[in-house]
């Protein structure tokens, strides 16, 4: 032990955590990092980056499959998941690498090892760093736990990584199993169904709710449902799951569909049922920090009740997206660094994307969101059947949904599905960071051809004036 | 080194100004935030704060001076306790400081009120970046940054946009800051002592706020102009003694329920003076319901006499005094005060002389009846005494022309004058 005190040590590796050691370096303050595992954190290592590796693959495979449309023909196409598998794993390490770099660069110290925050006096804090090589313990003026979360069991499953699949099995496959059936329609299980039918695998999906991506505007979770019954994707929803019994390298999963049961199987089943926080053995009981429904309970700049210590990203609550835990580091440090004129998180304007085929996108409220907060709202809604370039790229379904308070012209919610859709979302998040009003939206020039012209059009169809619908 | 104090732009259309006042002279020690002279525009006076601290070594332009161009240097700050032999004054103005003219659209006119993020085109690109911030720096109590939904919301609320602090970057309003305002507005309202010894401060009722509005909305919509006769009522007084005598303390006819009566009478000789604006079109009344204006408790209230034409002066007294006594203990229904297509309103009692009465929306014309009183009267060269009252009758030019108007005055004072003429 040293006498140096750090003016920050980050707990946690990932997007939140190592984005707040690089922008506390930035702001000329001392910081370590501590990294149980994996630089990156699951985002990078286990979860958005390696799995857009594989829906890259997969939509390959989906595009070489209709190629005949483009004047083409290909004939013996065999899919060598290996290759997929490995392709993944090293976008995966490569991005990994490149944040040491970062950090090193930012003069960041980075312990390999797993943290325990414990008192030491009323302003600084000691962290116990248990690695390999011992017990190493370090003091800090402020503690950023960025711990993260990790997938959910059902009390009655849990994934072995042989039969019962999560995400990690899911997204390292050596074999392509027959059939799969998928626990649950968020964003996890939608992408893996996407990916393993596109390959060639019979899917089956199990929602409990009324709608696949149950946290979507309806009508898009109703393209995307339809999209991949027309696949082949067996979709069950308002189906829950039962039990589920192991045998002779099968799966059996009983499941119940309004109050009906039911019984099938596959060969493998991915658990994609949720996350939750990683609050355990990392100190937290010896401090007045409050807990609530598993996450990390703190105000508005991210400081939990205990002077001192902040909490980030998954760990605190949803949205469990990468991008908020990094919006949150940036603001929780800027606020540690006392600079001024900071804004609070806005939980209504954080976009978030699904990367299945057809990929989702969405900001805002749902129209049945807006209903229930009783918001006088105009919808505006334009199908990429009306874009030429959607049509041009033989990618023309899909749906770019606006919805805007009818009395203050606020952009209330955008809802897409489509091609592209996850990279024009950030158009409507700066509209609605920005405060536009439908007004600046309608005259804004967008430029022709290109698949954001919808984008423009349902903003013109919801006051009426679209031109090519 | 030295630093040049530069014309700022105080609105986003501004590219030129007066120099209306120098605060502060050649030698002065300033600090940042200093009051250092008065601008005027085209539009105000306004003060400009010096934006770093020195001392003002040479003012360049003098107090009166008109036309100074935007970032055009007006002073000279001397930092660091340099000299000003040591420098040298550049006050030419630069070769491209002019403004970039604003491009409006027409179509949203509540981009024209207030200046936006976009007028950081304003400040010339040529200009330095030290200058351009020191402009920034200096003007930025006179500009305003909202989004536009913030805008928008001030708009339809009617917030003053320059009352509220900004909470998004470069304190930019933003749409929260409105909804916190409305709050902290309601609550200073709350918090402001409801009397103290100089003044007392009582809450405006429904009422006073609905008298506020269709007065306000009377004036500013309906073009009145107003018309006076004098009226010798020794006539109309002796009828009334004659009636009143006969009445066994059954009943007292006044002066009023005459004046209803003949106004009803009126309106059936001159029917284009009974009728109300309606935008498309003008609707010509068949009755003649007199609304009569009675004061009440905190206000005023118009009950209304309906089918006057039909009724006697007897009638007409005996409603009137129901209503009136109704309006005193607010016991009046809608039915009674709203409608009416004439009015009348009778200051008499109070000596008044005459006055012009504001019209009652939607009608057409009110008739303000002054005080009935002895004047010395000339008819065939003589000078006489009679008990004479003025009347004025106030129209809405939209439906009541001047010609009607008179017709309907003289008419009135027939009637007035002639009393038995009503029996017809």
């Amino acid at each position: 032990m040293n006498n140096k005190i750090y003016d920050v040590i980050v707990i946690g590796g990932g997007p939140g955590g190592y984005v707040a050691a690089i922008r506390a370096s930035q702001l000329g303050l001392s910081v370590a990092l501590v990294e149980d595992k994996h630089l990156g954190g699951i985002c990078l290592n286990w979860g958005c980056i390696p799995t857009k590796a594989l829906l890259r693959a997969s939509e390959i495979k989906h595009m070489l499959d209709n190629v005949n449309e483009f004047g083409f023909s290909v004939s013996n196409i065999k899919v060598d998941i290996k290759k997929v598998t490995e392709r993944s794993r090293k976008v995966a390490s490569q991005l990994s690498a490149g944040i040491s770099h970062l950090l090193k660069k930012n003069k960041v110290k980075v312990f390999n090892g797993f943290a325990e925050i414990d008192k030491n006096t009323d302003q600084i804090k000691k962290v116990k760093i248990k690695s390999k090589d011992g017990i190493n313990t370090e003091l800090a003026k402020n503690i950023i736990i960025a711990t993260g979360a990790k997938s959910r069991n059902l009390p009655f499953v849990k994934s072995d990584g042989i039969n019962v699949w999560d995400y990690k099995t899911a997204m390292t496959p050596q074999d392509l199993p027959n059939s799969l059936v998928i626990i649950g329609s968020g964003a996890i299980g939608m992408e893996f169904a996407s990916f393993y039918n596109d390959l060639g695998v019979k899917v089956t999906v199990i929602e409990t709710l009324t709608n696949i991506l149950p946290n979507e505007d309806e009508d898009i979770s109703k393209i995307v449902q339809n999209n991949f019954i027309k696949r082949g994707i067996d979709i069950k929803t308002n189906t829950s799951l039962k039990s589920v019994k192991i045998d002779n390298n099968s799966v059996s999963s009983e499941i119940s569909t309004d109050g009906i049961n039911s019984l099938i199987k596959s060969e493998k089943l991915i658990l994609a049922v949720g996350i939750i926080a990683n609050t355990q053995n990392i100190g937290l009981e010896k401090f007045n920090i409050k807990i609530d429904k598993g996450h990390i309970v703190t105000n508005e700049y991210l400081e939990t009740d205990e002077k001192g210590i902040y909490a980030i990203g998954d760990v605190t609550g949803g949205p469990w997206l990468a991008h908020k835990a990094s919006h949150e580091a940036i603001l929780c440090v800027e606020k540690i660094a006392g600079l001024s004129n900071l804004t609070p998180l806005d939980k209504s304007s954080i976009p978030g994307c699904t990367y299945c085929r057809p990929q989702v996108a969405s900001i805002g409220l749902t129209e049945k969101a807006a209903k229930i907060k009783n918001i006088n709202i105009k919808v505006g809604k334009f199908p990429f059947i009306g874009n030429g370039k959607a049509i041009a790229l033989g990618d023309s379904e899909g749906l770019i949904k606006t919805i805007f308070n009818n009395d203050t012209g606020e952009l209330v919610g955008a809802h897409m599905v489509g091609p592209e859709v996850t990279e024009l979302i950030q158009g409507f998040s700066i509209a609605k960071k920005l405060e536009t009003t439908e007004h600046e939206l309608m005259h804004t020039i967008f430029p022709h051809p290109t698949l954001s012209e919808g984008m423009h059009e349902s903003v013109l169809d919801a006051y009426n004036q679209a031109i090519h619908y | 080194m030295s630093i040049n104090i530069l014309m700022p732009a105080l609105s986003p259309t501004m590219e030129e100004g007066t120099l209306a006042k120098w605060l502060v002279k050649e030698g002065d020690k300033v600090n940042s935030g200093d009051l250092i002279a008065e601008i005027e525009t085209d539009k105000a006076t306004m003060e400009v704060e010096a934006v770093d601290e020195g001392v003002i070594g040479k003012i360049l332009v003098t107090e009166g001076q008109e036309s100074i161009q935007v970032n055009q240097p007006i002073a000279v700050l001397l930092i660091n306790g340099e000299k000003l032999s040591e420098i040298v004054i550049d006050d030419n103005i630069p070769e491209e400081p002019k403004p970039k003219k604003n491009v409006v659209n027409d179509t949203n006119n509540e981009e024209n009120d207030l200046p936006s993020l976009s007028e950081d085109e304003l400040i010339s690109e040529k200009t330095s970046f030290v200058q351009k911030n020191e402009v920034l720096n200096t003007i930025k109590s006179n500009r305003l940054f909202a989004t536009p939904l913030a805008k928008r919301l001030a708009k339809q609320r009617d917030i003053d946009l320059s009352l509220l602090t900004g909470s998004g970057p470069n304190g930019r309003i933003l749409k929260i800051d409105i909804e916190n305002f409305k709050e902290e507005k309601k609550s200073q309202v709350d918090n402001i002592p409801l009397s103290n010894n100089n003044s007392e401060l009582i809450k405006n009722s429904s009422m006073r706020k609905t008298i506020a509005e269709r007065l306000v909305k009377s004036k500013n919509e309906a073009p009145h102009f107003y018309l006076s006769i004098d009226c010798n009522i020794e006539q109309l007084l002796k009828a009334r003694s004659t009636i009143n005598s006969k009445s066994n303390d059954e009943y007292k006819i006044s002066v009023n329920d005459m004046i209803i009566k003949a106004a009803s009478a009126t309106l059936l000789k001159v029917p284009k003076a009974n009728a109300s604006w309606e935008n498309e079109n003008t609707r010509y009344f068949k009755n003649t319901d007199i609304s009569v204006a009675v004061a009440i408790d905190g206000g005023l209230i118009t009950p209304i006499i309906k089918n006057v034409e039909f009724k006697g002066l007897l009638e007409i007294s005996n409603e009137m005094k129901t209503l009136a006594q109704k309006a005193k203990e607010g016991k009046l229904k809608p039915e009674d005060y709203i409608g009416g297509s004439f009015s009348i309103s009778n200051l008499g009692m109070y000596g008044i002389k005459e006055f012009s009465a504001v019209i009652n929306p939607p009608q057409g014309c009110i008739l303000a009846i002054g005080v009935g009183e002895q004047r010395a009267i000339v008819t065939n060269n003589q000078i006489s005494i009679a008990t004479m009252m003025t009347v004025t009758l106030s129209c809405d030019h939209r439906v009541v022309d001047g010609a009607v108007g008179a017709e309907y005055l003289s008419k009135f004072k027939e009637f007035i004058e002639n009393p038995s003429l009503m029996l017809l």
